[in-house]
Order: structure tokens, then C-alpha cells, then sequence
């Protein structure tokens, strides 16, 4: 009854094959991360330095560290993240919780799609358009991360509103047919077990927002500054624009310095993420329901 | 807080058990339809203060949609329409502003348990919290007196912290019975609560009930026949979308009975 033939031989193969194939491709995925980690650890790793990360540039750039840099994407992360996180996740809670399926809210989700297929250097004369000129913030870390939180917008309404979505239905008919209004609902049973996957979102958009170099060079980012920024409305040099002009635009570069640049943005990159994948697995375990 | 509608409670005069009470809610010529489909009409009937109005009927008769109306549920279903008249307390339920009122004043609970994924604790006092309630004593009274009457004090009053959404379904759907118990209701609609729940549990919830009555006007909805005989004063038998009649349930039971399809359900010859 159980005899193997023929046909069970031939299918076996053709699983252990497929098997064999798709591993292979999974396998060359990993190949352009470990390759790029690589390259930089052995050519920039060198320079790594505690003086490296907390002095500035010295020499016309050629020499000295990347403080500044440092310093001014943190800067410029953290007000567009101000400006990005409120308003995206209000939208996304009006969006899920309060429209209905109307012309409207099809409208806003079509301009929400479109927002995220915008180009990075769109996004960046946009900001150099009505941030920088037209509402006079001039170049100014306020006017490059308001350029940033308008590119990342889409990210964190679509993270948002996703995981609102995630919220069992039954739970909100349970709540409002107790008598509690909407936003009762929300604040008291959807946010609380929304905001684990909202704030996964966050993270990832962190990473992403720290890498960007097109919106903020005509919006706010420096070529070079010998201060630190003291306000908002100052100019600040930050790391990835950094990169790039340490890699092409000054003359007479030590090799290992834009590979250290290099190394210093993909770690926060990479720290960034696996802070966001460990946040994901430990909600996983104590998902509640 | 519509102000006339508290003027209306206030007066509601206190009847004792087991007589026939003042109405406390009146349905005249009620439909629902969901997009086109018509699915309950031409329902005319009312419920006394103080009994236990059960509704029969098999599947599809549209039990269900009957409760939902009643809570304004088809608020949150776009499609779903309801014609017709509701008086709760003498209120035109459709007239009313503050629907939230309404539902405060009514405790549902559905067949399937849905344990919010809240602590035990923190489901049953949720009710309280939104009518106000904040001091902590006052909660724990609550609390504990909901889930003893709703047979589960006993198995969680030491794990009061844990989620609700991760208890048994049995005790999900006893927690739902606490929740719905915690809003202090007028009136109280258990659609097939006995589902998820195992018969000796059923027997203490159906004991709780028959308790209840003395405050609470109960609308119970129920595939088991048996269970409508043993708790229902009266009883509706729904069939196909149509109220086929409503009567004391002994005489439903007995074949006094205005119609035979009646007879027929109740006798287990069809359904």
C-alpha cells in the first residue's frame, strides 16, 4: 500500500531540487549586505575612533572627525520625527476609526500612495519651494525636517493604520455597545494595542529618514560648519550629505575617512532596525489574543 | 444626557416579579434590511418591566438583527437599515440624541466571547470608569459582584491582573456576562449565551438570571428551546423574518398556540 513508485520517486527529486534552488536565492540575499558591511569594516574600520565620532572635521574636511555631522542628523531625526509621528498617526486613527468608505477618505488614500511614490529629490525642491522660500524658514534644520516628515509621512500613517487594523472588530462593537463613545474606544482599547506596531513603524522609519541626503541638502544640511547648531533655525552639517562630500566633492581625502562615514551611518542604520525587529518579537510573545 | 429621557427612568414605577409590568420597551411594525435583502418585518410586539422575554426561532430568522436593532447596533453596520418604531422607556429610540445613553443602559451579549484584551479586572470595571466611576473601593465592589453573579468570581479572583482575552472560552464568555452586567442595565439581551458555555455553568448563569429579574428586564434569544421554557415568561417565536406570535411561554409549550408552525418548532418537528 505504501510502495514507493515511480511518480513518488520523480516528485521527490523535483522537491529536493526546488528546495535546493530556492535556498540558493535566499542564500545570494544575504550576499550584498555581508559584502558592503564587509568592504567598509576593512577599509574604514581603521578610523573608528571615539576622537573620530566627537571631533570635528579638520584640515578642509581631510582630516579630524564627524561630530558635527553626528550631531546634526540627530537633530534633524528627531524635530522631523516630532513633526511626522503626531500627525501621521492622527491621520491614520481618522483614517481607520472615524471615515468611512467615502469619496473622500479614497481621495486621501490615493494622495497617501502617491505621497509615498514621490521621489526623494521631488520631495527636496517641494521643501526648498514652501518650506525654505516660501514660508521664510530659510535653509534651517526646521525647513529640512519638515521636507523629511512629509516624505516619511506615508510610511508611518500606512505602519499606523495597519496595525489599528490589527485590533480584533469585535473588540470596538463590544466597547461601544457598553456606551462608550469612539474615542473612548480608542484610547481605552485600540491605541493600547495598536501602539506596539506603531511604534515598529517609528523605528523603521528612523532608519530610513537617518540615510536620506537629496531632501535635505537644499533644505538645510551644510557643506561644512565649524559650530554646532543652536536652534532650529540654524544650518547643521549631517552624515549622509556629509558622506557624500567627503567621498566626492573635496580634494585630497584619505581613503579610510568616507568609508568610516559610511560605516558610522550604516550602523546606526542597522542598530536602528534590529532595535525595531527585537521590539517586534517581544510584543509577538505577548501578543493578547 | 438627553434630558428628557431621564425625566422618563425617573418615573418608571417599580413593579413586582412575576406580574405583568409596565412596558418597557414597545417594537411597532419593525423591518431590517440589509442593502435589499429584507431580513426581519413586520414585527410588532413589547417587552414588560421585570420579565424574561425570550425569542425562539431557527437559524436566519433573524433573532440577531432583532437585538442589534434594539441597541442601535445597525449604527455601525453601513448597510444595515431599520424602519419602523422603538420606544425604550416610552423614547423613540431613533429620535434620540445620545444614543450612548441608550447603550449604557442595555447589556448584549453575543454568542461568540469577546474577552477584552484588558486585565479581568480591567474588563468588568471598564463599564463603571466611562459612567464615571473612579474610586477603587467602589470598583471592587462592582467588579466582584458582577463576576460572582456571572459564576466566574470564583475561578479568577486570584488572577484578576491576568488578560481577559486569554482566558477559556467558557470564561471569556462568562466575563462578557460580568461586562455586561457591570453597566448596571435596565434591560439585558443575551443572544445564545450559552454557546461557548458548558451546561453546569449554564444552570448557575440561568439561576443568576431568574435572580436578576427582580432588577433587570431580560431579553433572552435562544436555540434551546428548553432553555426559553425554563426562563422566559413569555416567548416570541421568530420564523423566516416574521414574528409568528408571542405568548406566555407555558401555553407555547403546552399547544395552546395561536399558529401550528409554533407547535411544530417547539415540539422539535422541524428547524
Amino acid at each position: 500500500m505504501f510502495a514507493v513508485t515511480e511518480l513518488n520517486q520523480r516528485d521527490k527529486k523535483v522537491q529536493g531540487l526546488c528546495r535546493i534552488l530556492f535556498m540558493i536565492m535566499t542564500g545570494l540575499l544575504i550576499l550584498p549586505v555581508v559584502l558592503i558591511l564587509a568592504t567598509l569594516i576593512y577599509k574604514g574600520g581603521s578610523i573608528i575612533s571615539a576622537d573620530f565620532l566627537f571631533s570635528e572635521p579638520t584640515d578642509g574636511m581631510t582630516a579630524g572627525g564627524i561630530f558635527p555631522a553626528l550631531y546634526g542628523t540627530i537633530w534633524l531625526v528627531a524635530v522631523a520625527l516630532l513633526i511626522s509621528v503626531p500627525l501621521g498617526v492622527a491621520a491614520a486613527v481618522y483614517l481607520s476609526e472615524y471615515a468611512g468608505d467615502n469619496w473622500f477618505t479614497r481621495v486621501i488614500n490615493l494622495a497617501i500612495i502617491n505621497l509615498a511614490g514621490v521621489p526623494s529629490i521631488v520631495h527636496a525642491l517641494f521643501g526648498v519651494g514652501a518650506f525654505v522660500l516660501f514660508f521664510g524658514l530659510g535653509t534651517s534644520i526646521l525647513a529640512a525636517s519638515l521636507t523629511l516628515a512629509i516624505m516619511t509621512l506615508p510610511v508611518v500613517i500606512v505602519a499606523t493604520r495597519e496595525s489599528l487594523q490589527a485590533v480584533p472588530h469585535a473588540f470596538r462593537e463590544a466597547c461601544w455597545n457598553m456606551g462608550a463613545t469612539r474615542w473612548q474606544t480608542i484610547r481605552r482599547v485600540v491605541l493600547p494595542n495598536a501602539v506596539s506596531g506603531i511604534l515598529t513603524g517609528v523605528i523603521l522609519e528612523v532608519s530610513r529618514t537617518t540615510g536620506e541626503t537629496a531632501p535635505i541638502m537644499f533644505t538645510g544640511a551644510a557643506f561644512f560648519l565649524p559650530f554646532l547648531p543652536e536652534s532650529v533655525f540654524d544650518q547643521t552639517m549631517a552624515l549622509s550629505l556629509h558622506l557624500y562630500v567627503v567621498a566626492t566633492q573635496v580634494p585630497g581625502v584619505p581613503d579610510e575617512l568616507p568609508y568610516g562615514v559610511a560605516l558610522v551611518l550604516i550602523a546606526i542604520v542597522l542598530i536602528m532596525n534590529s532595535l525595531s525587529i527585537a521590539f517586534r518579537m517581544w510584543l509577538r510573545g505577548r501578543k493578547k489574543w | 444626557m438627553v434630558a428628557g429621557q431621564k425625566k422618563v427612568v425617573a418615573s418608571a414605577p417599580v413593579v413586582a416579579v412575576g406580574t405583568a409590568g409596565s412596558v418597557k420597551l414597545e417594537v411597532k411594525d419593525l423591518a431590517i434590511a440589509y442593502g435589499h435583502q429584507t431580513i426581519l418585518s413586520g414585527v410588532t410586539l413589547s417587552v414588560r418591566e421585570h420579565e424574561i422575554f425570550g425569542i425562539i426561532g431557527p437559524a436566519n430568522a433573524g433573532k440577531t438583527s432583532f437585538i442589534k436593532a434594539l441597541n442601535r447596533m445597525d449604527m455601525f453596520t453601513s448597510s444595515m437599515r431599520v424602519d419602523g418604531k422603538i420606544l425604550f422607556n416610552g423614547r423613540d429610540i431613533h429620535s434620540l440624541r445620545n444614543v450612548y445613553a441608550l447603550r449604557s443602559r442595555i447589556g448584549v451579549v453575543f454568542p461568540l466571547p469577546v474577552g477584552l484584551p484588558l486585565s479581568v479586572y480591567d474588563n468588568v470595571a471598564l463599564a463603571p470608569r466611562l459612567a464615571g466611576i473612579k474610586s477603587k473601593e467602589e470598583l471592587n465592589v462592582i467588579v466582584e459582584r458582577c463576576l460572582t453573579r456571572a459564576a466566574l468570581w470564583d475561578e479568577v479572583k486570584d488572577r484578576l491582573d491576568s488578560l481577559g482575552s486569554l482566558l477559556s472560552g467558557g470564561q471569556q464568555q462568562r466575563l462578557t456576562i460580568a461586562r455586561a452586567l457591570s453597566q448596571d442595565p435596565e434591560l439585558l439581551m443575551l443572544d445564545e449565551f450559552s454557546i461557548a458555555v458548558d451546561p453546569v455553568t449554564t444552570m448557575r448563569i440561568e439561576d443568576v438570571l431568574k435572580e436578576l429579574k427582580q432588577e433587570v428586564t431580560i431579553i433572552l434569544v435562544t436555540n434551546l428551546v428548553q432553555q426559553a421554557r425554563r426562563l422566559a415568561d413569555r416567548t416570541a417565536f421568530f420564523l423566516e423574518g416574521r414574528c409568528v406570535e408571542v405568548g406566555v411561554t407555558e401555553d407555547l409549550f403546552t399547544g395552546e398556540v395561536q399558529d401550528t408552525r409554533t407547535r411544530d418548532y417547539v415540539e422539535g418537528r422541524f428547524g
